[in-house]
């Protein structure tokens, strides 16, 4: 693509960054420039919960590593105000605006805050979305806290009370949904989630929300009250309920982004709001909603790491090139997660499902694989610690293979009993999904742009 | 200030843990399966470190170091 040519990339974390290495990679030689209201150079997260609370790397330290030839304008610690499609440019917090001729969105998400804003402010509440966040947290767990309360039991949530565990601290989960990740799993393998954490000594508390945080004379948390009446004192508390999609700044944008994300089709194209595709807009990462014809074509917001990648290279590849030789994004959702020294891992989407059947392996020896089904095709699997058979799951999936499985499989799981997945209501769980189906409207004018009358 | 960066895409990796037996100091295995690592680790790992990526069967270490794989 031509010289002349003016990208600009907003959110200059993975799928900004991944983006910028594809757009060079395929030749693109016109001006690039990345927009992060992050005043550091971009990070990787999924440390943040893991390796960084371990003590095994500081947390400045989560870099991302990117080609030296990027020759990219950054723009780093001023955040995008506006998206402007009649004149092509991004408005910046600073005042400053910068024009282009294709942008790519890649704001992804942030932690959503504990909704009661003074309580929010007690010392000793944390949330973990930023490498700040993470380093705050690292420090007061190393201050040793006599009680930690970790509030909702998905991914996030669940790793750092694994990490509590192992410091030796003594910890509380609460869930409001029936056991930790059954947004993402599903009631039968989050059961398996369940027991992991009360034999390693986490208090778990499902079916039990936080109604409030009390603050002593000094603004430091000090107690927590459960429904139902308890109260428990601690002295650290970390929110774990899921992210805010970061699309404010595309309000008035005539985009169709609101809440949920940006909507996009398979080529990372944005959606206006009248569901009419753009052509200059793209979007990857945490903050896209995207179909994908394996799951009906139903729209999808993945806050995955690999997802993030997948579009940001498909996005980079769509901005430079035109009709037949652009590229859908089809990849299978996949990803990982730590906890209580198990490897987690999962292809397909889970929560896209109706029944399951653990095919390999020993729930009780916590190594398995569990397949999930939807009216009669593999749509999943989720492996504990058997990571390196999720392969042939892919391949399972990418063929619409006919579910239950019927395979000879090496340590075939005995009994080889089909049961109902068990997905809850999104509306039940304390975290929101990290897997999110949210339905085939690319607009949603009544929830997301019209203002409810005074 | 970092010296090296690194990064693994733990949907790629197999747990062969050939990264932790060349640079035992940046990799470590978790349980079973699980790697956690140093994303940034100091000068004198960077041989440990190209090897290490140069060594993964299944090419999930991406660094800034110049690459060396067989055949790439
Ligand atoms: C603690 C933690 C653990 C995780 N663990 C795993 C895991 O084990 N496995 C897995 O698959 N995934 C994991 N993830 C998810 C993974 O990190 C995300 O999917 C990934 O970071 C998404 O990248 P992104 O670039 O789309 O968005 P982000 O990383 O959220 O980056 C968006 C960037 O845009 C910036 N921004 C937002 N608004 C603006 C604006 N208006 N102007 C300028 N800049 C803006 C933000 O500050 C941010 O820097 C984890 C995430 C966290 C937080
Ligand atoms: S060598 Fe590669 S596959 Fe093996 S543990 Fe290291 S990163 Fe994973």
């Amino acid at each position: 693509m031509g010289s002349d040519v003016r990208i600009v990339i907003v959110g200059a974390s993975l799928a900004g960054v991944r983006a910028a290495e594809a757009l060079r990679g395929q030749g693109f030689d016109g001006s690039l420039t990345l927009i992060g209201d992050e005043p550091y150079e971009p990070y990787d997260r999924p440390p943040l919960s893991k390796a960084v609370l371990l003590g095994i790397m500081p947390p400045d330290h989560a870099a991302l590593p990117y080609r030296s030839d990027l020759d990219a304008k950054w723009l780093l610690g001023v955040r995008a105000t506006t998206l402007d499609l009649e004149n092509n440019r991004v408005v910046l917090s600073d005042g400053d605006a910068v024009e282009f001729d294709k942008v790519l969105i890649a704001t992804g998400v942030r932690a959503r805050p504990w909704s009661n804003s003074s309580e929010a402010a007690l010392d000793g509440v944390f949330t973990v979305r930023t490498c700040d966040d993470s380093r705050r947290l690292n420090e007061r767990l190393s201050a040793g806290p006599r009680h930690v309360l970790v509030i909702g039991a998905g991914f996030t949530g669940s790793e750092i009370a694994s990490v509590c565990r192992e410091r030796g601290l003594s910890v509380t989960v609460t869930e409001r949904g029936p056991a930790p990740l059954v947004g993402a799993l599903g009631g039968v393998v989050a059961a398996v989630a369940a027991d992991m954490q009360r034999d390693h000594g986490v208090d778990l508390r499902t079916g039990v929300t936080v109604t409030g945080l009390d603050g002593d004379s000094d603004g430091r948390l000090c107690r927590a009250h459960l429904s139902g009446g308890t109260a428990l004192d601690v002295d650290v508390a970390i929110v774990a309920q899921g992210s805010i999609r970061n699309t404010d700044w595309l309000a008035g944008s005539g985009l169709a982004a609101g809440p949920r994300g940006v909507t996009c089709d398979a080529g990372c194209r944005a959606f206006d709001i009248n569901g009419i595709v753009t052509d200059n807009v793209f979007v990857a990462g945490d903050v896209a909603r995207q179909p994908h014809p394996l799951y009906d074509y139903q729209l999808l917001a993945l806050e995955h790491w690999g997802n993030a990648i997948g579009q940001a290279e498909v996005a980079a590849h769509n901005m430079i090139h035109d009709g037949l030789r652009r590229r859908p994004h089809l990849e299978i959702p996949a990803f990982w997660s730590s906890q209580f020294g198990v490897n987690i891992k999962s292809v397909g989407i889970p929560t896209y499902s109706d029944q399951v059947v653990i095919t390999q392996g020993s729930v009780a020896d916590r190594r398995f694989v569990a397949a999930y089904g939807f009216r009669g095709r593999v749509t999943a699997a989720v492996a504990f610690n058997q990571g390196k058979w999720l392969d042939f799951y892919r391949g399972l999936i990418e063929s619409a293979a006919e579910f239950p499985p019927d395979f000879d499989v090496m340590d075939r799981a005995d009994p080889f009993e089909v049961r109902p997945s068990e997905l809850p209501d999104p509306a039940v769980l304390s975290h929101g999904p990290t897997v999110a189906v949210t339905g085939h409207l690319p607009t949603e004018r009544r929830v997301e742009f019209v203002s409810l009358p005074k | 200030m970092i010296d090296v960066k690194l990064v693994v895409d733990l949907n790629r990796c197999q747990g062969y843990a050939q990264c932790v037996f060349l640079a035992p100091d940046v990799f470590t295995l978790h349980g079973e399966e699980a790697l956690l690592y140093d994303a940034g680790p100091a000068d004198g790992e960077r041989e440990h470190v190209s090897q290490a990526a140069a060594a993964c069967p299944v090419h999930a270490i991406t660094t800034d170091l110049p690459v060396h794989h067989d055949g790439e």
